[in-house]
């Protein structure tokens, strides 16, 4: 059994292109072409320089010797923080940029809910000399005014999503009524492994490199190119896919998802999509969201923008439906004490979604002679404001 | 004979009307219906409101977000339908996201449909070879047609492939768009037009969003068998009340 996409655009029961026909033609030549043109040397090669020269990579995989010997086990901390602009989001948006251009499109959209995957958006639409639109819910752009202020900067327009909800599902519901009405100039950056496929795999792909650089370096450090447990936070689930993907088939290696409890999974005000979601489509994929009886999809909540999002990449419910993956959810508190502890044990002030995946360290223990693998997603420069007010600094 | 096969069949241009369940308030689903045969209109579009309808615009979202506020949900809707044919004859179409389909189950959506009198669905996000594969015969079990869109992308070979698996009429959408987006037809709409009438499709053709006045009606109708009008009518609706719909479409039809 494989955990990753089959030839239809599926992951187990998860997954498909549930689309308006308008969408069909855009979603169609991404479909035959992504491959194709991923594939390419040429593609590679400027792929590859930009990640070295631009973003950073790779990025280091560092021991963190002082919660491994707090946690009696080995811990290792892969850097994605250390990312241009600040997060592994970046990968993903130049990867889609490069094969924006090769498939002729001189406009881009995005969605974004913290502000993250706008600003990967912006930057790389920046270094292209590309229009770019940011949608970002109305709501956001008032909790988010730092991010709002980058992407401005960046020559990138936001335009506020005024519908619905006005959080980050509203903002991808805008972005795909915008390249439904711009079918043909326009590609649109999706920040995570959610929406119609190919959309899912193709995101991982572009994240892959974060398991992928792992693989070596565990291998300089500790003669394996694998670790026994890979744990990550989900909230579309695009750093987690990336850690995850070239261990998804490699049974000894135990994956751990770690999702947003928010003040707790029977608050009524959480984002913990596997514990409360059902099988349903969401931006075009079937996967398990938060919805009502009647299939309204519902606003979920965390503290961290970057994981309330109602549904989850259908191939991270996969992983949950077949158990392939363990998912457990963490509250607001203890993220936010783990913001604190990352800090102040390591030096390594991370952001608000990062901090829930070190949580599970409170939760269960592993053995010493484990190697534990984190991913440390993104920093938490964008959450100083959350951060202040929270711990009244 | 199903009623949409029935109103297919007539020798004139078809005006089909699309409205929000439950819009302007819960209960005017039944009266709006009521007010749309008593002036003449040829085929009734009914949308089940989703929270995240993203085939459509700025009003008919709104419209859904108020149908939602007001209460309305699947089982109420079906309950209002309770023995509407005894006073509508004109053919009902339902016009919803998959999402809550799913969650009602497919199946007992179909049948609820086939109780209540309803005719067709139009689901925008299940796509042709989904429904093909997985759907159809459920579908067909409870006498329901399926139709699908096509626009100014849609490939020839999806085209027929289209007008293959569907038994009523194929939407056609006038330009790359969300409802509602456009106001007026351009030259490219006309020769998109004669281009699909020309395919020599089996499905008879109704063009639908952007059509808002008698203008772009007869633009659309002139090669097809029929247009749809949603937006504007949600409009009117909710400049001017629900009990002014046969102002409305006489200025559509004069």
């Amino acid at each position: 059994m494989s955990y990753h996409v089959n030839e239809k655009g599926y992951y187990g029961d998860f997954g498909g292109a549930f689309i308006p026909e308008m969408l069909y033609p855009n979603v169609e030549e991404l479909r035959q072409n992504y491959l194709k043109i991923t594939n390419e040397e040429d593609f590679k090669k400027e792929f590859d320089a930009l990640l070295r020269d631009y973003v950073g990579r790779p990025t280091p995989l560092y021991f963190a010797s002082r919660l491994s010997e707090k946690y009696n086990t080995k811990i290792y901390l892969k850097r994605e923080d250390l990312c241009h602009t600040g997060a592994h989001k970046i990968n993903n948006t130049i990867g889609q940029i490069l094969l924006a251009k090769r498939l002729g499109k001189n406009r881009i959209i995005a969605e974004t809910g913290a502000g993250q995957h706008g600003v990967a958006t912006a930057t790389v639409c920046a270094l292209m000399g590309i229009q770019c639109v940011v949608y970002m819910g109305e709501l956001d752009i008032q909790r988010q005014a730092p991010n709002v202020a980058r992407m401005k900067m960046l020559g990138a327009e936001v335009r506020p999503a005024q519908s619905g909800s006005k959080t980050l599902k509203d903002a991808t519901n805008e972005a795909i009524r915008d390249w439904i009405n711009n079918p043909v100039d326009t590609h649109y950056i999706i920040g995570s492994v959610v929406g119609p496929h190919p959309y899912p795999d193709m995101v991982a792909r572009f994240q892959a490199v974060i398991s992928e650089e792992c693989k070596s370096q565990l291998q300089d450090v500790e003669g394996r190119d694998y670790p026994d447990h890979v744990i990550a936070c989900v909230g579309g689930g695009s750093n987690a896919a990336g850690l995850y993907y070239h261990y998804l088939d490699d049974k000894r290696v135990n994956i751990i998802a770690v999702e947003a409890a928010g003040k707790g999974i029977d608050s009524g005000e959480s984002a913990a999509t596997s514990a409360l979601g059902k099988e349903g489509i969401i931006h075009g994929s079937k996967t398990l969201l938060m919805q009502t009886e009647d299939g309204q999809i519902t606003e979920p909540y965390s503290i961290s923008a970057g994981l309330d999002y109602p549904g989850v990449g259908p191939m991270h419910a996969h992983l949950y439906r077949s158990q392939r993956a363990e998912f457990v959810s963490i509250p607001d508190q203890e993220a936010m004490d783990w913001g604190l502890t990352l800090s102040q044990m390591e030096g390594i002030i991370p952001a608000i979604e990062t901090a829930h995946a070190f949580a599970i360290l409170d939760q269960r223990s592993f053995e010493k002679d484990d190697v534990v693998l984190f991913n440390c997603s993104g920093r938490g420069d964008k959450d100083l404001a959350t951060y202040i007010d929270y711990f009244k600094l | 004979m199903n009623r949409i096969t029935q109103t297919l069949g007539k020798d004139k241009k078809l005006l089909s009307i699309y409205f929000t369940a439950g819009y302007p308030d819960l209960e005017d689903t039944i009266p709006v219906l009521q007010q749309l045969q008593d002036s003449g209109v040829d085929m009734i579009e009914l949308g089940l409101p989703f929270s995240d309808p993203l085939a459509d615009g700025p009003t008919i979202q709104e419209s859904s977000t108020q149908a939602l506020h007001n209460g309305m949900t699947t089982e109420k809707l079906f309950s209002q339908l309770e023995g509407v044919r005894d006073k509508i004859h004109v053919p009902l179409v339902v016009m919803g996201y998959f999402n809550p389909m799913m969650q009602y189950g497919v199946e007992r959506f179909c049948k609820r449909c086939q109780e209540v009198g309803v005719d067709g669905l139009i689901v925008p996000d299940l796509p042709v070879d989904v429904y093909h594969e997985q759907y159809q015969s459920v579908f067909q079990q409870h006498g329901l047609m399926n139709m699908f869109l096509i626009t100014p992308q849609t490939p020839d070979s999806r085209i027929r492939y289209i007008d293959e698996v569907s038994e009523g009429f194929i939407y056609m959408v006038s330009s790359a768009a969300t409802t509602g987006a456009k106001s007026s037809f351009g030259d490219e709409q006309e020769a998109y037009f004669k281009r699909i009438a020309s395919m020599g499709l089996k499905s008879k053709l109704l063009v639908g969003f952007g059509i808002s006045n008698s203008t772009t009606y007869q633009a659309a109708v002139a090669h097809s068998k029929g247009a749809i009008i949603g937006s504007a009518f949600i409009k009117h609706l909710k400049n001017h009340g629900s009990d002014s719909v046969a102002n409305f479409i006489k200025q559509i039809r004069d």
